[in-house]
């Protein structure tokens, strides 16, 4: 993940007042992708789309297209692995593979 | 004018009478003496109809203010009452109230904190919690609590920023007094409709409140809310002058009783005030040059304009029904020589606590503490901190 | 009459001193004074020695401190005067207002009242049990105040306190002829 620009944070007559956060949906905003150091891969052949990992990840980071898993934002998944743990499939329809490996496997 | 109705009320009953002609969407409280009847009457209003509030009998007053916090994020207009320990332990969630913004109004009634326990009046809860960032505004008599409730409302959703009224602990809760009422209807005109700008339960405007605000942030939003205290002054001026105009009523920051003149003057809060009234009268038909300042408003402490009341005293006299226990002084006294060292005023300024666990104040007490101040102006020593009225 | 008149009231707990000093200033602002009406508090055991105070003047009262000097000193319960100074702080001139069956004469003797304390009695227990049907000396003895002190117009107050209890007991006219008859009664019984 590309190191983001640091913009200038404005100053406090320009915050809104009582810590009040304006907008909705303002987490998508915050990247916690490279807290991550176990990565969750989609094994397709395997998964069933019960859509139980859908349900469980606290980032809301398990993409769904039509009824189906398709794979995971990774620019919000913490990697907690709770996806992995509650796959009910035999076997496991997901791997959770190091972040390094998975990093050096995509430079290559 | 209003049409008023002349009525005998105890400051408790006027309290409630407030909040019941105020009529706020929620009111979350705990029972504690002896402001238990604020609340307790406020539930019967609720109970007969009289009112469209939600009442939310919760488990202690943490819970209370926890309450509070969260029905006035969600936009409602929102009211409270406790004393003494009840106010301590929901300090914890004052500091967030304030800290959020939430324009709540808490009736206290002072009552003095444990150890040893005691259930009368001084005024250590409110000083105990002075630099949460609430407004603190002090009541002379029933009169004054039901006014003050009244204009609170306002304040709060004007500046956002939480405001505490305070009543002293028996002598003005549990002490009858003749007193003027707006009408239902005035008031409902004089406090408006609620309409905050911003609240969880809009969903057309989403908004996330008290997000981890780290080194990053924290600072901005307290410079924030230190600025929103010092601009309140203009807010509570404002409010009441309106009050002024609709009842005859005059407020400000303070009152200046037979200050024209006035070559020695008393500073103290709440009922005192109006004991200390009686005394100023009576020097001044023996023609001694007295005058009594009564601070209204603690906090924000209108600092310039006090120094600028008692620039052309000889000496003062402040007394503190609470002590700082900062080992020199009381926390009256404390605001009164900053106010006046910034102001470049070098002045003989005399410290009485008094009154600590109701103990009772007397005519000849303030007598007293005058006799000791025109000593102090004429260059006598005088004990620079005195202890009135405890047994030596 | 001066200008403000202070009042104490002696009684026990559950006894009413502290209804009978809010009833008076109630009339009293009816009869456009100014008022103050408050406990005393302590620890409140029902039966214990317990005071009240009302303050009645014609002009805004600013004064927040105790009642020390009463003008008027009333006792509900006369079995207190064994144990309480009820004369404690009156100011000479001062009147004594005792809820018993004797007379002032008998009062001043019993009790050694001193002598500038003007003394008055009237035996409101037996008149609120003979009017009222319970002992509830508190009521009559606001009939027996306004006669003894001349401090509130009687035909005001008997017109207030009328329309006051027909408020509270509307389903019970035989109270409110009750009440209103042991104050007529006690204003017109009492001994000075």
């Amino acid at each position: 993940m590309s190191a983001q620009k640091k913009a200038a944070k404005p100053g406090w007559k320009e915050l809104p007042e009582g810590d009040l956060i304006i907008g909705g949906g303002t987490a998508a905003e915050f990247k916690t992708g490279d807290w991550r150091s176990m990565r969750p891969i989609l094994l397709k052949d395997k998964c069933i789309n019960c859509l139980t990992c859908w349900v469980y990840c606290p980032d809301s980071a398990v993409i769904v297209q039509d009824g189906k898993v398709v794979g995971y934002d990774y620019e919000h998944c913490k990697g907690c692995g709770i996806c992995y743990n509650e796959c009910p499939v035999k076997g496991k329809a997901i791997e959770m593979v190091s972040e390094k490996a998975a990093k050096a496997k995509e430079k290559k | 004018m209003v049409n008023s109705n002349i009525v005998a009320r105890t400051g408790n009953e006027a309290m409630a009478e407030a909040m019941r002609q105020i009529n706020p969407d929620v009111v979350a409280a705990y029972p504690i003496t002896p402001a238990t009847e604020v609340v307790q009457i406020f539930a019967s209003y609720v109970a007969d109809g009289l009112v469209d509030t939600e009442f939310v009998p919760v488990e202690s007053e943490h819970s209370a203010m926890s309450a509070c916090i969260g029905s006035a994020a969600a936009g409602g207009r929102t009211m409270t009452g406790t004393s003494s320990q009840g106010l301590a332990l929901m300090a914890e969630m004052l500091y967030i109230a304030a800290g959020l913004r939430l324009p709540i109004v808490l009736a206290d009634v002072n009552r003095a904190l444990s150890s040893p326990i005691n259930i009368h009046c001084d005024h250590s809860d409110t000083m105990m919690v002075k630099e949460s960032g609430w407004v603190q505004i002090f009541s002379e008599n029933c009169q004054e609590a039901y006014d003050n409730m009244l204009q609170a409302i306002r304040i709060a959703e004007t500046a956002k920023i939480p405001v505490v009224v305070t009543t002293d602990g028996f002598i003005i809760s549990h002490g009858m007094e003749r007193m003027e009422m707006l009408s239902d209807a005035d008031v409902k005109k004089f406090v408006g409709e609620y309409k905050p700008e911003n609240y969880l339960l809009n969903l057309e405007k989403p908004i996330t409140i008290g997000a981890l605000d780290l080194t990053d942030y924290y600072f901005e939003h307290k410079r924030q809310q230190i600025e929103a205290i010092r601009n309140s002054k203009k807010v509570i001026l404002d409010v009441a002058k309106d009050f002024a105009a609709k009842t005859g009523r005059s407020y400000g920051l303070f009152e200046q009783y037979k200050m024209d003149g006035a070559e020695i003057a008393v500073i103290a809060m709440g009922s005192t005030a109006g004991t200390a009234k009686v005394v100023v009268n009576a020097l001044r038909k023996k023609g001694v040059k007295a005058g009594l300042i009564k601070p209204r408003v603690f906090r924000p402490f209108p600092k310039e304009e006090l120094a600028d009341a008692l620039a052309g005293l000889k000496a003062v006299a402040v007394m503190d029904r609470s002590d700082s226990m900062n080992a020199h002084e009381g926390p009256l006294c404390v605001e009164i020589k900053a106010a006046l060292f910034d102001k470049g005023v070098s002045k003989t300024v005399l410290n009485y606590v008094y009154g600590l666990g109701g103990r009772e104040i007397k005519l000849e007490d303030i007598e007293f503490v005058f006799g000791e101040l025109a000593d102090a102006a004429k260059g006598k020593p005088v004990s620079r901190v005195s202890y009135l009225g405890v047994r030596e | 009459m001066k200008e403000m008149t202070e009042i104490r009231w002696h009684g026990r707990g559950g006894q009413g001193a502290k209804t009978a000093a809010l009833l008076l200033a109630d009339a009293a602002l009816a009869s456009g004074k100014y008022i103050q009406a408050f406990p005393e508090y302590g620890p409140e055991r029902m039966g214990a020695p317990v005071t009240s105070f009302d303050r009645i003047s014609s002009g805004p009262i600013s004064l927040h401190s105790g009642v020390i000097n009463p003008d008027v000193v009333i006792v509900l319960d006369p079995t207190l005067m064994d144990s309480v100074d009820v004369t404690e702080g009156m100011s000479s001139g001062g009147t004594l207002l005792v809820n018993i069956e004797r007379s002032p004469e008998e009062v001043k003797k019993i009790f050694n009242i001193p002598a500038e304390v003007r003394i008055c009695t009237v035996d409101a227990s037996k008149i609120s049990k003979e009017t009222i049907g319970r002992e509830i000396p508190n009521t009559p003895m606001l009939g027996a105040l306004v006669k003894a002190t001349g401090i509130l117009d009687f035909k005001d107050m008997i017109e207030d306190m009328k329309k006051k209890l027909e408020k509270k007991f509307k389903s019970k006219p035989e109270v409110v002829e009750g009440n209103l008859k042991a104050i007529e009664r006690a204003y017109k019984e009492v001994k000075s």
